[in-house]
């Protein structure tokens, strides 16, 4: 059974916000109409998007890591916001696992956006509509675009690829590899929502080194360099010693 | 939560409403036992369930108010196999046309009244259900995942509709008034009972989601630094009060002094001086305390979607 979804890298994400803008580009000139932007240049703008990038500081200064954290609907396999709609307009697709919104029998109730916990169905101010991110279901199945321009918008756009698409029921997929090798997890698993995107957590790459790997004790070539043992000090180890059977 | 006061509205209407129409039928089944003679038709049975459908109808318009599209609501009993609030909106016209049908009987004197009111008194505790389960059902709105909402909202309504009846009574059915006050005041101390049973388990709850558990970032300190967008959106508007927490405490205690411990004042000063003013004068306090109780209702839910909107850089 296919299940569409992203994986989100907060390893490679530096929050420069070309999801968002794209997405917001791509779904506001969509056939269901635009998203609301209201006061644009002035003090209090509001809008509709489907995905945001938030920023979080993890740890004290100064020992503190800048987490950039985009959100957008998790298209969750047990989505809380479908069974409490009641005209049915929240839905989950069957044939790939998307959840959309049926803009024509939605009332505009506001209830499913009580049952998502992760706060990611805004109800458009303009169209008091339920709107969500949609997967871009319009540009993935398009046969007007090409066909590696077939992926959202939001995956397109990030400039460090920190945005996979794929199938996550897939274990050959690039985001069911990207899962199984770099420990990818979903949010809050605590409600039983079964997200499907996931996140890929930070990673450091270390390397424990020593300084006797990096210069040889006994290099014959800077034999000259190294000092001398004081005296009584316990004589540094060399090559030689270990080579060597005898005492 | 943001208290949307269409909502509000609805609840206490409906709920006065489905008090009232209890304390009706109450009546008639004690005339039917023979505890009591049975009060005229014309003159209590009829502009009684005229007043109940006078406070559902205008909790069911109300109620239209916090729809984006209100054309489109009678698509909203499509779903009643899985949503509560589609079984509200089944239950809601069934209660009342069952009410018409109770009032119509009693009007042309059949003699049905008692089944129909049976029926009616089981769609207005399926409908005390359903409008409570539609918050309960919720799990990870803690404050409300309880069976004491359902409880409240049946009870307070109980407490509401006995108090309309009492001063209803007072006017129409003079002998039925003592009944009816005692009745209204041991729902209002029940409910006392059942609001403050609420209010200590909110007091007490642990939020099972944490920033940790909603970034799965699993280090002890972490700080939002910007949600995103420097303006609103749905998302800072519809799940915040947007008041502060002194605020919050006061309306808790305005609410237990108008929808309990000042009803119960007029109601108990009403066992010996019956007064039609008095009375009405106790059910607007309480019905004023319970919208109060409702939009407290409504405040004190935290929705985990706010540990994602917490900074604006």
């Amino acid at each position: 059974m296919t299940q569409l979804a992203l994986v989100i890298d907060l390893n490679v994400c530096v929050g420069c916000q070309a999801c968002v803008t794209s997405c917001k580009s791509w779904n506001t000139s969509g056939s269901a109409g635009a998203l609301a932007d209201f006061r644009p240049y002035d003090d209090d703008p509001a809008g509709t998007f489907f995905n945001r990038v938030q920023t979080f500081e993890v740890g004290e200064f100064p020992n503190t890591e800048t987490v950039h954290f985009p959100k957008s609907c998790l298209h969750c396999e047990d989505p809380p916001c479908v069974p409490v709609c009641p005209t049915g307009a929240s839905y989950k697709r069957k044939e790939d696992g998307i959840v959309l919104v049926d803009y024509d029998k939605c009332i505009g109730c506001g209830y499913c956006a009580w049952a998502c916990p992760y706060g990611v169905r805004e109800l458009d101010e303009k169209r008091q509509e339920m709107t969500k991110c949609t997967l871009c279901v319009d540009r993935i199945y398009s046969d007007a675009l090409a066909p590696e321009d077939r992926r959202p918008a939001c995956v397109m756009a990030c400039p460090t690829s920190a945005r996979l698409f794929g199938d996550v029921h897939d274990p050959d997929s690039e985001v069911s590899i990207a899962i199984r090798e770099r420990g990818g997890y979903p949010l809050m698993p605590e409600w039983g929502t079964v997200p499907s995107n996931q996140y890929l957590p930070r990673r450091k790459t270390v390397i424990n080194i020593s300084d006797d790997q990096l210069v040889r004790a006994d290099s014959p070539q800077r034999l000259d360099i190294v000092a001398p043992p004081k005296p009584g000090a316990k004589p540094r180890s060399t090559l030689d010693d270990a080579a060597s059977f005898s005492g | 939560m943001h208290p949307g006061f269409s909502v509000i509205f609805l609840t206490t209407l409906i709920g006065a409403g489905q008090g009232l129409f209890l304390a009706l039928y109450a009546a008639e089944l004690a005339a039917a036992l023979h505890v009591i003679a049975l009060p005229p038709a014309r003159g209590f049975f009829v502009p009684g369930v005229m007043l109940s459908l006078a406070f559902t109808g205008a909790g069911a318009v109300a109620s239209l108010f916090h729809l984006g599209h209100p054309e489109r609501a009678w698509r909203a009993m499509a779903m009643w196999r899985t949503s509560w609030l589609s079984r509200e909106g089944i239950a809601l016209p069934s209660f009342m046309l069952a009410v018409f049908l109770y009032g119509l009987a009693h009007w042309l004197e059949w003699r049905a009244t008692l089944a129909i009111g049976a029926v009616a008194v089981v769609l207005c505790l399926v409908l005390f259900v359903c409008t409570g389960m539609i918050y309960a059902c919720i799990k990870f709105l803690q404050e409300w995942a309880s069976p004491l909402t359902v409880i409240n909202y049946a009870v307070l309504g109980c407490a509401s509709g006995f108090t309309l009846a009492s001063a209803f009574a007072a006017f129409t059915a003079d002998r039925l008034v003592v009944a009816y006050i005692g009745a209204a005041i041991a729902f209002t101390l029940l409910g006392l009972a059942t609001r403050c049973a609420s209010l200590l388990r909110n007091s007490r709850i642990k939020h099972k989601s944490t920033l940790q558990s909603a970034l799965g970032i699993h280090h002890p300190r972490i700080v939002q630094k910007s949600q995103g967008f420097m303006g609103s959106s749905y998302n800072t508007r519809e799940f915040f009060h947007g008041r502060s927490k002194a605020f919050l405490r006061s309306i808790k205690w305005i609410f237990l002094a108008l929808a309990f411990a000042l009803p119960l004042l007029l109601l108990g000063f009403s066992l010996n001086h019956v007064s039609a003013i008095v009375l009405s004068l106790a059910f607007v306090v309480q019905y004023a305390g319970l919208i109060a109780e409702r939009w407290f209702f409504f405040a004190q839910s935290n929705h985990p979607q706010n540990l994602y909107y917490q900074a604006i850089s």
